[in-house]
C-alpha cells in the first residue's frame, strides 16, 4: 500500500540550514551535507530543500552545493527557490534532485509548469504555495516573495490551475503556521485536498508526529512535511537534528 | 566491474554514491568501446520516454549495447524510464524502444484510484512474485521509492519479477534471462535499495 510520506524540510541560507517562524526571526541550524547523512541513516521518506535567498536575491540555484547534496543522499530529494526556466529544471534533474518545485515563478508565469512538465515528465514538477489568512473572512490567501506580496488569486483556481498545466505534486506551506509547532491548518489541507487529484504536501505547523498522524486521518494519503519538529528539541529551540515518524506511517505500520 | 550508461539521462551521481559505499566496483561511461569492457550494466533515465530514447539514440550507443546485452548476454538493469526503455514501445511517446522484453509502456489505469490519483509517488510495498535474484533479503513490506506515472504491462507474465499495488496490480520489475528492469529507485529507497543494487552486482 502507498503509505503517507514524512517529510523534513529544510530551508538553506547563505549555504547553510536555516529555520525560520512565520518566514521570519531565522535561526541557524547546522550544515545541509550534514543534515543529509544524518536523515539518510535515519532512512527518512524524502527530503525537501528550499533555498529562501535565491529568488529574493534573484540568483540562481547553487548548483555546486546542490550537486553536493544530491550525491550525498540516499533518499528522494525536492529542491525549491530561483527556479524560473525549464533548463534550471532539468539541471536540477540531472544533479540527482527527483523532484523541482517552484514558488512565486508560477504565480509570476503559470505557463512554466507545463514548459518544465515538457522537459522534465509531470511527475517532477511541483508547486509550492504559501498561503496566509487574510482579510475579514480569514480566507486563504496566496503570497509570493517569502510571505511579503499578497496576490490576488483565489487558492482553489490556482491549484486548479497548476494542476491543469502539469504539476505532479502541490505543497502548501501555511505561513501563519510556520515555526508555530501547534498543528497544521486541517481545514486549509481539507480545501486542498477537495480542489485538486495529484499528490499533496502540506508544511507549516507540525509540532509532534500527533499532529502529523491527524493531518493523515484528515486528508488520507499525504506529505506531511515539518522543519521545527526535525532540527529542534525543548522550549528553546536547542538544535538536534532528528526523525520521527507517526505510528500510522510507519514502514510496516 | 558495473558499466554505468552515461546518455546524459539519469541520476548517476546518487548511484554511483551506493555503489562506492558497498565497494562495488563500477565505472561511468558513454563509449562503446569502454562500455565493451564491463561484464554487467546500469542503465539509468529519468523524464519522458521520448526525449530519453532519443538521448540514447543520439549517443551512437545503442547498437554497442544490442552486442553486449542480446548476443554476449551481459546482465543489465533499467531503473525507472532506463526499465520502460527495454520495452518495445511506450503510449507516452512515438519513438520505438530497445525491445529486449517484450510489451509496452501504458499509463497507470486511476478509475479505482481515489485521491491522489498520478502520479503514483512516494513509498509502497511489493510482491516478488517468483524466485527473482534481484529481491533476495528485500523487506517487502518497506518496499521502495516510486515517482511515475507509467508502468512496463509486460506481454508475457513469466516476464514480471515484481508487482505494486496502486489501484490495481501492476508490473514493477521485469526480469527476462540477462535483462532487469525497475520502476522503482533503488538508488533512493536506502537500505532496501542498496541491498538490489548488491543482488545485483553478484549476478557478475
Amino acid at each position: 500500500m502507498l503509505r503517507s510520506r514524512i517529510v523534513p524540510s529544510l530551508l538553506l541560507r547563505d549555504g547553510g540550514l536555516v529555520k525560520t517562524r512565520q518566514f521570519a526571526d531565522d535561526k541557524y541550524v547546522g550544515d545541509p551535507i550534514n543534515a543529509v547523512k544524518i536523515f539518510n541513516e535515519k532512512e527518512v521518506d524524502e527530503l525537501a530543500i528550499f533555498d529562501i535567498d535565491a529568488t529574493a536575491q534573484r540568483h540562481e540555484p547553487d548548483y555546486d552545493l546542490l550537486k553536493s547534496i544530491a550525491a550525498e543522499s540516499r533518499m528522494p530529494l525536492c529542491y525549491g527557490g530561483g527556479v524560473t526556466t525549464a533548463a534550471q529544471a532539468s539541471r536540477l534533474l540531472q544533479l540527482g534532485f527527483e523532484k523541482i518545485s517552484i514558488n512565486s515563478a508560477a504565480v509570476a508565469r503559470p505557463q512554466l509548469v507545463r514548459e518544465m512538465a515538457d522537459a522534465i515528465g509531470t511527475q517532477s514538477v511541483v508547486v509550492t504555495i504559501d498561503v496566509r489568512k487574510a482579510g475579514l473572512l480569514g480566507r486563504h490567501a496566496i503570497y509570493t516573495g517569502n510571505g511579503r506580496r499578497q496576490t490576488k488569486l483565489k487558492l482553489t483556481d490556482f491549484l486548479g490551475e497548476v494542476e491543469a498545466l502539469g504539476a505532479g505534486e502541490v505543497i502548501v506551506n501555511a505561513i501563519d503556521r510556520d515555526g508555530m509547532m501547534q498543528g497544521y491548518d486541517l481545514a486549509l489541507s481539507r480545501t486542498v485536498r477537495d480542489a485538486i487529484s495529484i499528490p499533496m504536501t502540506m508544511l507549516g505547523g507540525a509540532g509532534s508526529p500527533a499532529d502529523m498522524e491527524q493531518l493523515i486521518e484528515t486528508v488520507g494519503t499525504v506529505g506531511a512535511a515539518a522543519g521545527s519538529l526535525f532540527v529542534f528539541t525543548g522550549v528553546y529551540r536547542a538544535v538536534l537534528i532528528s526523525y520521527a515518524r507517526p505510528a500510522g506511517a510507519e514502514p510496516n505500520g | 566491474m558495473i558499466g554505468i550508461i552515461d546518455y546524459g539521462s539519469g541520476n548517476v551521481a546518487a548511484i554511483m554514491n551506493v555503489l562506492r559505499r558497498k565497494r562495488i566496483a563500477h565505472f561511468l561511461s558513454g563509449k562503446p568501446s569502454e562500455l565493451a569492457e564491463a561484464r554487467s550494466y546500469i542503465l539509468p533515465g529519468v523524464g519522458a520516454f521520448d526525449p530519453t530514447m532519443e538521448a540514447l539514440t543520439r549517443s551512437g550507443i545503442v547498437a554497442a549495447l544490442n552486442e553486449q546485452v542480446l548476443e554476449k548476454r551481459k546482465n543489465v538493469l533499467g531503473i525507472c524510464v532506463g526499465m520502460h526503455l527495454l520495452a518495445e514501445g511506450s503510449d507516452e511517446g512515438m519513438a520505438p524502444g530497445l525491445g529486449w522484453i517484450r510489451g509496452r509502456v501504458r499509463r497507470i489505469e486511476t478509475a479505482r484510484l481515489d485521491r491522489p490519483k498520478l502520479p503514483h509517488m512516494g513509498w509502497n510495498s511489493v510482491s516478488p512474485s517468483g524466485q527473482s535474484p534481484l529481491f533476495r533479503g528485500i523487506d517487502a513490506d518497506r518496499g521502495f521509492y516510486f515517482l511515475h506515472s507509467y508502468y512496463f504491462a509486460a506481454a508475457d507474465q513469466a516476464d514480471v519479477a515484481a508487482r505494486v499495488e496502486y489501484g490495481e496490480a501492476m508490473p514493477c520489475a521485469v526480469e527476462r534471462g540477462n535483462v532487469f528492469g525497475v520502476q522503482f529507485h533503488p538508488e533512493k529507497s536506502h537500505s532496501n535499495g542498496t541491498r538490489l543494487f548488491e543482488n545485483f552486482a553478484e549476478l557478475g
